[in-house]
């Protein structure tokens, strides 16, 4: 049995408005869960009806594909730690494009006409195959397979250019000479290259941004396929997607004080004459003992927690709820400043402590919890660094001013939980650590946290 | 579809998800990348027309690369998704 298309459209619509109310769901921690089935309903609309297009005939390839493709996003999906997140996201963001990418390819196999037809196919291929290699060395960086830094080569801009270059000349070759096939795969191998190129030499601490713009591409690449493919439910939705990762760009750009194009050719900003780490420590870092912070902490009133991703490098966060349970019992009043650059990718930390069982409703972003730090008795820092460092703020010649951070130095007093003064991704002294107010708590930062805990029972 | 009509759906789109995702707060970023990973699996779609083509063994080889490939997006980013988001809602 087939369905006429209007059915098809119509029921592709449905879905489509089923995709804008699970989004609408996420705009609050409440709707969110509901928000997420309903557009799971939603894609099991689109793809029921889908079977009855007339165009299949067989369904041999499409069960396998779908038993084979379910039973592994399950295991993936039920299998990823919640620190392993980014990877789990730059992999699906991979698989997305790589899906793009094949069913344009396909579709160009089975025969198009047309202009318009020809340049979505080049452009889902472009789009797609970059997505797809560009999320794989994402991946491999975070997952350390291979070196977080930049890698990269002299002339490596250059040669991107030529392959983009190259990739938009095949593309328009195609539209005047659909036959020639060759031009096709040139297309494919010039846009897989491109794609590790653009991702190889950013660094590390960039991770955040580039995960979001590659989220931004597999919904443009889908996009694309729906030209191809004249579907409403791909071009629709592709561009929600779309939307979605370029703002998520510029909101992780802005809070990394980087612009855009600065992060995809792997700039550092040029600072001025920064200050060796001597000058910035010698002789004002005050070392102190977990009693010494549970004793400030008894007649702490209100306590803000900073944590950073060594945190949950350090698998402290159930260690943290747990110091802030106890300081709630004594009748403190306990919150969380997260920076939005605190985790590994957008919102990363929230999850992270969400796990550890923390209410979202004590998670405060930076510009609600910054103008409280003056009233702050303590701010426990805890495995973050360059977003509280103050030459952000108050250094013109610094290589960070400028980036939004969190003003924990306003506190009256500052714990530091670190293992040594070593310094952040940005490779910086931070002058926070030599405060007058600051106290640094050296070592491990689940042991540390845990010991200020049990001091605190005692006292 | 004409171009025009698909050009006029795919900007209005985008306007349509600037305005929804502006709202989403900083707490639910994650969830909303993975979800909105999972949607853009729509390509499901499209994937399963050229798995289930069945004129050329090419098309469907590559029909079904893309049907593997999209559902583990839909099936993972909708899981991790919900995993997430339940974390979020016990108080």
């Amino acid at each position: 049995m087939h369905l006429a298309d209007h059915w098809l459209n119509i029921a592709y619509l449905i879905a489509a408005s089923l995709f804008v109310f699970g989004i609408k769901g996420l705009t609050k921690p409440r709707t969110a869960v509901r928000g997420n089935q309903l557009a799971a309903l939603g894609m099991l609309i689109a793809c029921v009806v889908t079977l009855f297009h007339r165009e299949i005939i067989s369904y041999e390839f499409i069960i396998a594909g779908i038993v084979l493709g379910t039973v592994i996003g399950a295991i993936m999906a039920v299998k990823v730690q919640m620190t392993s997140m980014p990877q789990m996201i730059a992999l699906l963001n991979g698989f997305g494009g790589g899906a793009s990418f094949a069913v344009a390819t396909a579709g160009y196999l089975g025969g198009l006409e047309g202009p318009v037809a020809l340049i979505s196919t080049g452009a889902a291929v472009l789009i797609g195959a970059v997505t797809m290699t560009g999320s794989i060395v994402a991946f491999a960086k975070l997952q350390e397979l291979i070196s977080g830094g930049s890698i990269g080569f002299a002339g490596m801009k250059f040669v991107n250019a030529l392959l983009l270059l190259g990739s938009l000349i095949a593309i328009g070759y195609l539209v005047v000479e659909p036959g020639n096939e060759m031009v096709f795969w040139a297309l494919v191998v010039a846009a897989s290259l491109l794609g590790l190129m653009l991702v190889l030499p950013i660094g590390g601490a960039d991770m955040p941004v580039v995960i979001a713009l590659l989220n931004s591409y597999s919904g443009v690449a889908a996009s694309a396929a729906g030209f191809v493919t004249g579907n409403s439910a791909l071009i629709i939705t592709g561009s929600l997607v779309g939307a979605s990762g370029l703002i998520l760009t510029q909101i992780m750009c802005k809070a990394m004080n980087r612009s855009l194009t600065n992060v995809l050719f792997g700039v550092m900003a040029e600072g001025g004459v920064s200050m060796s780490d001597d000058e910035v420590y010698q002789g004002k870092v005050k070392s102190s003992s977990a009693d010494e912070v549970a004793m400030i902490l008894e007649t702490a009133q209100r306590v803000v927690i900073v944590p950073g991703f060594g945190m949950a490098m350090a698998q402290a966060q159930h260690a943290v709820r747990e110091l802030a349970d106890t300081l709630e019992k004594r009748g403190a009043v306990v919150e969380y400043a997260i920076h939005p650059v605190a985790g590994r990718m957008p919102g990363h930390m929230n999850v992270l402590l969400a796990e550890a069982e923390v209410s979202y409703e004590k998670l405060k972003d930076m510009d609600t919890i910054n103008p409280t730090f003056e009233q702050t008795d303590v701010a426990i820092v805890i495995g973050a660094n360059d977003v509280t460092n103050p030459m952000a703020r108050e250094d013109k010649g610094s290589p960070i001013y400028g980036m939004p951070i969190l003003n924990v130095d306003k506190a009256r007093t500052v714990v530091v939980v670190k293992r040594s003064l070593s310094s952040g991704f940005a490779g910086l002294p931070n002058p926070l650590f030599a405060k007058d107010n600051t106290l640094m708590l050296f070592g491990d930062g689940k042991q540390a946290i845990i010991d200020i805990s049990t001091a605190l029972k005692e006292a | 579809m004409d171009f025009i009509a698909m050009l006029t759906l795919f900007v209005l789109a985008i306007f349509l998800g600037v305005e929804l995702i502006t709202k989403v707060p900083p707490t639910l970023h994650t969830p909303l990348m993975s979800g909105s990973n999972a949607i853009s699996g729509i390509t499901l779609v499209g994937a399963l027309i050229a798995a289930g083509h069945g004129e050329s063994v090419l098309v469907q080889v590559f029909g079904f690369v893309a049907v593997v490939l999209a559902t583990i997006n839909v099936v993972g980013g909708f899981m991790v998704t919900n995993r997430m988001l339940a974390m979020f809602k016990r108080k």
